[in-house]
């Protein structure tokens, strides 16, 4: 793909508002439709889409596969970690009422790093995805399996 | 914070925390080490749990403090902390036996993948027994199904992929099915809490939408649980997963699967007379009835044993459901105690043939030609475990075929209580030609060298061994809580 100018120069103007998309929906799911697991699917697309044009060992190299495992668990220990804060706080298992100063301001911050957890949970397994069936993780023997 | 106030919660959190820990580690000792620590402190929770639960009655944990019926709660009775018990107590003596059968038969690369799996399939085994919220058990079921997949996929024969691949399949259909007959109910009520559904279920049980939810739920979850003729998928998935896989399996996932069928169509649809107007209870009597024998008749032909005890394990399922079948409180109980009963067993026999196959490199029953006297203490496990499942007195076995031939008799099915009784000498069969293949036939080349396997393996097994013999002794404890659960339940179901 990479002798096809049209393609190249189209994918690099695309990837950089395909990546600032996902975060709007990540961080705008408070407020409109949208949310973590949208934003992080997105997000990957964006990867996906760079992969496609400039080759999977350059996308492998700007998200190689300890990054990836790291967002894989990080995003879901951010998850439980949150409702295991509001059981130090006072309130049950993913109360995040008793997060924040006011019982709506608890829930903002609350909603907004588990979200965050999503997004970073499932834009790396969507990747990491991508990248076994495109093959590098597989013949390599690293990445999610 | 109190802690005691947090337990249901933590009894699932934990576990759940502790997979990504190992995964990101990708350290096989320490994620063992993380294993057997976050399973033995599950243990004790839900020891506490049952203690607090067995005192003081049903606890109810609220997540997020969402209020009951609208928010997801965690619930628990005497039959939910009696089901975490079991797992934990499973879990806890498969981990301690992990660390050696795992480096025997998982290559180093993919170590730290079992044990973050096993974990995650701990978490959701135990989330599916706490969750009072249909569709949050729905979750928790999908939790523990995908990473059944992946700990059956981690065996090193090829064939392990293929029966991982074959059980993704028949279990993704199960799990549709439950998620489409919960829709149907939702449908109907407006309302997933288990508790709620059971009392507005009744007013719409002439519909048939109702009618469908409930044929989706029991089709769905008997997949789960391999139920007689659904069962297609059970054997070479044991067959071909790693020993020490089977063995965790063997004790936890088809328990659970039969708790949620207790829990979701006598608890949910007993009130609403559909049970006995669409002649359910006949039906499984019927299908447990051909199950035991089924199971049993062709455990005997298998030469792969692990084949052959998984089976067995059709065959236990059909005792489980020919109690629940009676819809007695007797039999329930006898059903619920089997559960408990048939965890230690089976994982005592899978364990005692992890071990051998650690030692021979086979299961297959040629292969253990006068092992018995080359490895004692495993054989004579296994011969404990075994005349367990024959339902010899003094084991745990014999308690709960005594309360189902009782249960049989007491709701005037006589000819059942001797169905029972008939296809026990089948369980005489299967178990009785490894014990003459492994003491009274002449050790073989390959089974001159093979010596006792490593105490790690061969102690946990012991464990459930004198935990068969223990319960077997006094069941007045496991009665006494199979019991109360039973009761709590058949008040639920309408005449």
């Amino acid at each position: 793909m990479r002798a096809k100018p049209v393609l190249r120069v189209s994918a690099k103007l695309l990837i950089p508002f395909i990546l600032l998309f996902a975060l709007y929906v990540q961080f705008h799911g408070d407020f409109g439709p949208g949310g973590g697991f949208q934003a992080g699917v997105i997000f990957a697309a964006g990867f996906i889409l760079y992969a496609l044009i400039f080759g999977v060992s350059n996308a492998q190299a700007a998200l190689p596969p300890a990054s990836r495992r790291w967002l894989m668990g990080g995003g879901v220990l951010l998850y439980a970690g949150v409702g295991v804060a509001g059981m130090l706080a006072g309130g049950n298992y993913l109360d995040y009422s008793v997060l924040g100063e006011t019982p709506t301001g608890g829930q903002h911050l609350g909603v907004f790093l588990v979200e965050l957890g999503v997004g970073m949970n499932v834009f790396a397994s969507v990747a990491t995805i991508f990248f076994v069936f495109a093959g590098r993780d597989v013949r390599r023997g690293e990445g999610g399996r | 914070m109190r802690l005691v106030e947090h337990l249901p919660a933590l009894l699932v959190v934990v576990p759940l925390m502790a997979a990504p820990v190992c995964f990101v580690m990708r350290r096989p000792v320490a994620a063992w080490g993380i294993s057997l620590l976050v399973s033995w402190s599950c243990l004790a929770m839900a020891v506490g749990l049952l203690a607090l639960v067995m005192q003081g009655g049903p606890i109810s944990y609220l997540l997020g403090g969402w209020a009951a019926p609208w928010g997801i709660e965690y619930r628990v009775d005497a039959l939910d902390a009696f089901v975490l018990v079991i797992v934990a107590a499973i879990g806890a003596i498969v981990a301690l036996a992990a660390k050696r059968s795992v480096e025997h038969e998982i290559p180093e690369e993919r170590r730290y993948l079992f044990y973050a799996m096993f974990l995650l399939c701990l978490c959701g085994l135990l989330g599916m027994a706490i969750t009072g919220d249909a569709f949050n058990l729905f979750v928790f079921l999908e939790i523990s199904s995908l990473s059944t997949y992946v700990l059956v996929g981690l065996g090193r024969d090829r064939r392990a992929l293929t029966a991982a691949f074959r059980y993704l399949v028949i279990g993704t259909i199960g799990a549709t099915f439950y998620v489409i007959g919960i829709g149907l109910a939702y449908m109907m009520t407006g309302t997933l809490n288990m508790a709620d559904l059971a009392v507005r279920l009744p007013d719409v049980a002439h519909t048939t939408t109702v009618q469908a939810a409930l044929a989706f739920l029991v089709i769905g979850i008997g997949i789960k649980m391999a139920a007689f003729p659904l069962h297609l998928w059970l054997p070479n998935a044991y067959a071909y997963a790693p020993s020490i896989s089977t063995a965790f399996l063997a004790g936890t996932a088809t328990k659970v699967s039969v708790y949620v069928f207790l829990r979701v169509v006598l608890g949910m649809f007993g009130g609403t007379g559909l049970l006995k107007a669409a002649a359910v209870p006949d039906l499984l009597m019927v299908i447990a009835l051909i199950g035991m024998f089924v199971g049993s008749a062709v455990a005997i032909w298998q030469a792969d044993l692990k084949r052959s005890f998984a089976y067995s394990s059709v065959a236990q399922i059909g005792y489980i459901l020919f109690g629940v079948s009676l819809l007695s409180t007797t039999g329930l109980a006898a059903g619920i105690v089997h559960l408990f009963n048939h965890a230690l067993m089976k994982t005592a026999i899978f364990l005692a043939l992890t071990a051998v196959f650690m030692r021979t490199g086979s299961v297959r029953i040629d292969a253990l030609a006068g092992i018995g006297r080359r490895m004692p203490l495993t054989m004579v496990a296994f011969l404990v475990a075994g005349l367990s499942l024959i339902g010899v007195p003094l084991t745990v076995g014999f308690v709960s075929k005594w309360y189902l031939i009782q249960a049989a008799v007491e709701a005037g099915v006589w000819p059942a209580a001797v169905l029972v009784l008939l296809s026990s000498l089948l369980a005489v069969v299967y178990v009785w030609r490894v014990v003459e293949v492994a003491w009274f036939h002449k050790a073989t080349e390959a089974t001159m060298k093979v010596t006792e396997a490593p105490l790690t393996v061969v102690v946990p097994t012991w464990v459930l061994c004198a935990a068969v013999v223990w319960f077997g002794l006094d069941a007045t404890g496991t009665m006494a809580v199979a019991r109360t659960a039973a009761s709590f339940l058949s008040q639920g179901i309408a005449p």
